[in-house]
């Protein structure tokens, strides 16, 4: 058993763990954030995927040990006091879910991928789920939701400047 | 799924971890894990001691010189695919970077781990061979020819660890995989490169069970580097990988198609 420290949205935690506990049990179990889903656990799905240090990555495949000192964000901390992230929101506008259960991890690589290539068309944006699957083949939805997200930031930004 | 116990530690140097390495026998190096991880949690791995090598900041940096880009091995793939300074000096590699595994996958796995661990369908044993890089341990260097000895197995002694690969620069390269469209490991990938000298080199990943050369495509290119060059070119189907995913000739026609567009985007 190690105690880790990280800072889970925002809030720093400290916790005693067994060093073979993975992220997202971490996060699910002992947390009790279940936002973050595991759909394969083999890291193929990306439903449990979190940004680490500022940057998407599946917590099925990272032990929490791993994570002495860094910034953990869930799906759970990308509102804002109650104000949906503009990718959930774009989500919502463009019915980019289905059953709902690869959202958070869709979402999560959404965000990610926005703020490192801004605004993309669609192929760009399908290359850049390829971690990500969405069982009920709800693409084409995720993919407009994803892409009218980035027009939005992008618009924000623009008025911003 | 849950990995058998360890005992995780972090190593701040490559020194240490070597101390580390020597002090548990049983242990294993941990760097981006993608590969170690997926193993643990099916059980197929269990390391008594896991050695953090990921944090090493001496080990974290891309530097280009006149003739060669040197690479630390605990660079991310992620990294290496948005270097600025590698898309000027050897865009392919860049691109073969960015072709590995998916984007939250190359956030976390290493070239070290990489090259280390010599997955048959592995992208970066094809860019390493196919510039004829050399890759530096705490030890000693090996040129890429003498690294890669078959499936899952390098030239890496027991406590070596990959510090750095060195690529030398080349006036043009090029690399094509055809993925596994589930798994993204190619089925077959070409990385070709030709340097001022006018010599060539064509190295294939995912089709055998090891990367490995192609001397008559070499020399069709070192004549004339033009996708036509090698169009009638085959490599032998024998001993290449027949699995649910594609027959051994199947790889066989890939390896030829996938050179053939290697040479055509080669930059």
């Amino acid at each position: 058993m190690t105690v880790v420290s990280m800072t889970v949205n925002g809030k720093p935690v400290s916790l005693e763990t067994e060093d073979r506990t993975l992220l997202v049990y971490f996060l699910r179990e002992q947390m009790r954030l279940t936002g973050t889903h595991i759909g394969c656990d083999t890291t193929q799905c990306g439903a449990c995927a979190v940004h680490v240090n500022g940057k998407v990555v599946k917590s099925c495949s990272v032990f929490a040990v791993q994570l002495e000192g860094a910034e953990v964000i869930t799906i759970e901390g990308l509102a804002d006091d109650g104000k949906l992230h503009p990718v959930q929101e774009a989500f919502r506008d463009n019915h980019g879910l289905q059953c709902g259960f690869c959202t958070p991890g869709m979402i999560m690589t959404a965000v990610d991928m926005i703020r490192r290539r801004g605004v993309m068309d669609r192929e760009t944006i399908r290359h850049e789920l390829e971690g990500n699957i969405c069982r009920c083949t709800g693409y084409v939805n995720i993919v407009s939701a994803i892409e009218d997200a980035s027009k939005r930031i992008a618009g924000k930004a623009e008025k911003a400047a | 799924m849950i990995p058998y116990s360890f005992n995780y530690k972090r190593a701040g140097s490559v020194e240490e971890a070597v101390a580390m390495l020597a002090a548990s026998p049983e242990g294993k190096l941990l760097a981006g894990g993608q590969t170690l991880i997926a193993a643990m949690k099916m059980r197929l791995a269990n390391p008594s001691d896991l050695i953090d090598i990921s944090g090493i900041k001496a080990l974290n940096y891309i530097r280009a010189t006149a003739n060669a880009v040197h690479i630390g091995a605990a660079t991310t793939h992620w990294e290496v695919a948005s270097s600025t300074e590698l898309a000027k000096a050897i865009p392919a590699l860049a691109h073969t970077a960015s072709v590995i595994g998916d984007p939250a996958v190359r956030h976390k796995g290493t070239l070290g781990g990489s090259v280390a661990n010599n997955d048959p369908a592995a992208d970066y044993p094809a860019a390493v061979l196919g510039l004829g890089a050399t890759i530096t341990t705490n030890r000693r260097a090996i040129a890429a020819d003498d690294f890669f000895q078959g499936m899952f197995t390098t030239a890496l002694e027991e406590g070596e660890i990959v510090t750095e690969v060195a690529f030398p620069i080349p006036q043009k390269a090029g690399y094509k995989k055809f993925g596994n469209p589930a798994s993204r490991y190619a089925m077959a990938g070409v990385f070709v490169a030709r340097f001022q000298d006018g010599s060539v080199r064509v190295a294939v990943t995912g089709a055998g069970s090891c990367v490995f050369r192609v001397p008559q495509m070499e020399a069709a290119l070192a004549a004339r580097f033009t996708p036509d060059a090698v169009a009638d070119i085959a490599v032998s189907a024998d001993g290449l990988n027949s699995d649910i995913h594609g027959s051994a000739e199947y790889r066989a026609n890939l390896v030829t198609v996938m050179a053939k567009r290697a040479v055509a985007e080669a930059a």
